[in-house]
């Protein structure tokens, strides 16, 4: 008897307790920077975009959801065309995010796109693009590897020597 | 004419208290659980009671074709008209009572053996193997409470010499009954809370083992009246409690005792959503044990005690 006279006063101190609830949407829960919440392309510091239409997201993507067409712009530079992401599918695993070798394509920590209709959750290139460089700031793709767009010249890049003489004599 | 006025006020006082507690025990139990309960709906989550009652309302009232049709009907009904008419025998204030019947106690032991029955016909009703086991553990565990639940009533009788309970509640002016009387306000606390099956005494209901009992196939507003008439049921064993051994509407006067009547009978709610948030339930032989091996002896010696004072001190 007396034990569950203690188990309800016990249950009876958690009066004082604070109480556990995030009272959404007045207050928002911390998501952490890595959190994996809405795709988004991202731009390098030139404000050109970073896509180059690998296809490389598309085939990570488990279910298929992003769908693109590569092209080239009057410079040779590759874009993607139009580039669809149905995120009615998608399961913000962040493959493509992993996948992607110029850091276009990042998650962030956005999750409140609800919508009434199934086909306003087809974000296209123009809701998916934004101004800024995302979560990698710094970070230029043509600097580092890629064909000579101008940014860089064989073996100007970081990380990278400049290529050998192999018919001179000198070290 | 006064007489329409005194029904009225108690119904509505008391079908108010019904409907209020689907707020209070939300929001009491999610204040013991660490969280809020509703509070969205209207000013504090008031509203929710009103947003319930037009859900229950709007719900597809379903009666099974494979169900004995009247009896299923009839069942919550049942429940309703048993405690609300206990409700017109106790008395809210000096002359706030519908009626002062001189058989208070037995009117109101009467109607809650009625009251078994609404459970077990709503469960036979249903054709439904689980319905069906609730509905015999039910009546079986308020068969047994309801044995002791009279006989605990009886030191109360004896030192009040009455059955009315205007006239208990007039010989407790010199002390309530709670101190004398313990053992047998305890016991028959144990036994409101089985009589109501209410946690931890609701292995009929059971919600996570029984898939809701008696009532699981009742929806729309016949679920609503068992729902409200478990409400009820609280109310009216809290009232009674509060009635028979803690004064009813007595207390200071600088309040109108109608006000100390509900305080008391709300202390008592309070306290039977505290044992809802606090205690597990018990096997159900484990339940039926402690009934007939510890309270109905316990019920026999507090009357065997209080019968032998009384004649000591006559």
């Amino acid at each position: 008897m007396l034990s569950i006279l203690r188990s309800m006063w016990l249950t009876f101190l958690h009066v004082f307790h604070k109480t556990e609830t995030v009272e959404y949407p007045e207050v928002k829960p911390y998501l952490a920077p890595r959190y994996r919440g809405r795709i988004v392309l991202t731009r390098d510091e030139e404000m050109k975009e970073r896509c180059v239409a690998c296809y490389l997201c598309a085939a990570a993507c488990p279910v298929d959801c992003i769908s693109l067409q590569a092209a080239e712009n009057e410079e040779g530079r590759r874009y993607p065309e139009f580039f669809r992401i149905n995120f009615s599918r998608c399961i913000f695993c962040g493959f493509c995010e992993d996948a992607c070798p110029t850091y276009a394509i990042q998650l962030i920590p956005d999750f409140e796109m609800a919508e009434y209709d199934r086909q306003s959750m087809v974000y296209e290139k123009e809701h998916l693009l934004i101004s800024g460089e995302g979560k990698y700031s710094g970070y230029n793709f043509y600097k580092n590897a890629g064909v000579d767009m101008g940014v860089k010249g064989k073996g100007e890049g970081e990380n990278e020597e400049t290529p050998v003489d192999v018919k001179e004599l000198m070290p | 004419m006064k007489y329409l006025f005194i029904i009225a006020g108690v119904l509505l006082i008391v079908l108010s208290i019904a409907a209020g507690l689907i707020w209070v025990e939300r929001r009491l139990l999610s204040v013991w659980q660490d969280r809020l309960g509703p509070n969205r709906v209207g000013p504090f989550g008031l509203g929710q009671v009103v947003a319930d009652t037009i859900k229950l309302f709007f719900k597809e009232d379903w009666v099974p074709p494979f169900s004995d049709r009247p009896v299923f009907v009839m069942a919550p009904g049942l429940l309703m008209i048993t405690i609300l008419l206990t409700f017109a025998v106790i008395p809210f204030g000096p002359n706030f009572y519908v009626f002062d019947s001189n058989i208070g106690i037995l009117f109101f032991l009467g109607n809650s053996s009625l009251g078994v029955y609404s459970i077990v016909l709503g469960g036979w009703a249903s054709n439904n193997k689980y319905s069906l086991i609730g509905a015999m553990r039910a009546s079986a565990q308020m068969l047994t409470y309801e044995v002791f639940m009279g006989l605990s009533l009886m030191g109360v009788v004896m030192m009040a010499d009455s059955f009315s309970f205007c006239r208990i509640v007039e010989a407790q002016k010199g002390g309530w009954f709670f101190v004398p009387q313990f053992v047998g306000f305890l016991v028959f606390f144990i036994a409101g809370i089985a009589e109501t099956h209410r946690l931890p005494f609701d292995l009929p209901e059971a919600e996570g083992e029984l898939i809701a009992g008696y009532h699981s196939e009742y929806s729309g507003m016949k679920f609503g009246m068992f729902f409200v008439g478990e409400y009820l049921g609280i109310t009216l064993i809290s009232a009674i409690i509060a009635t028979l051994f803690f004064g009813g509407w007595l207390g200071p006067s600088f309040l109108p005792p109608v006000f100390w009547f509900l305080f008391k009978t709300f202390f008592f709610i309070c306290v039977f959503i505290l044992l809802r948030a606090s205690l597990p339930r018990p096997r159900y032989d484990q339940l039926m044990e402690l009934g007939w091996k510890v309270l109905l002896p316990l019920s026999l010696l507090n009357i065997l005690i209080t019968g032998a004072i009384l004649i000591f001190l006559k």
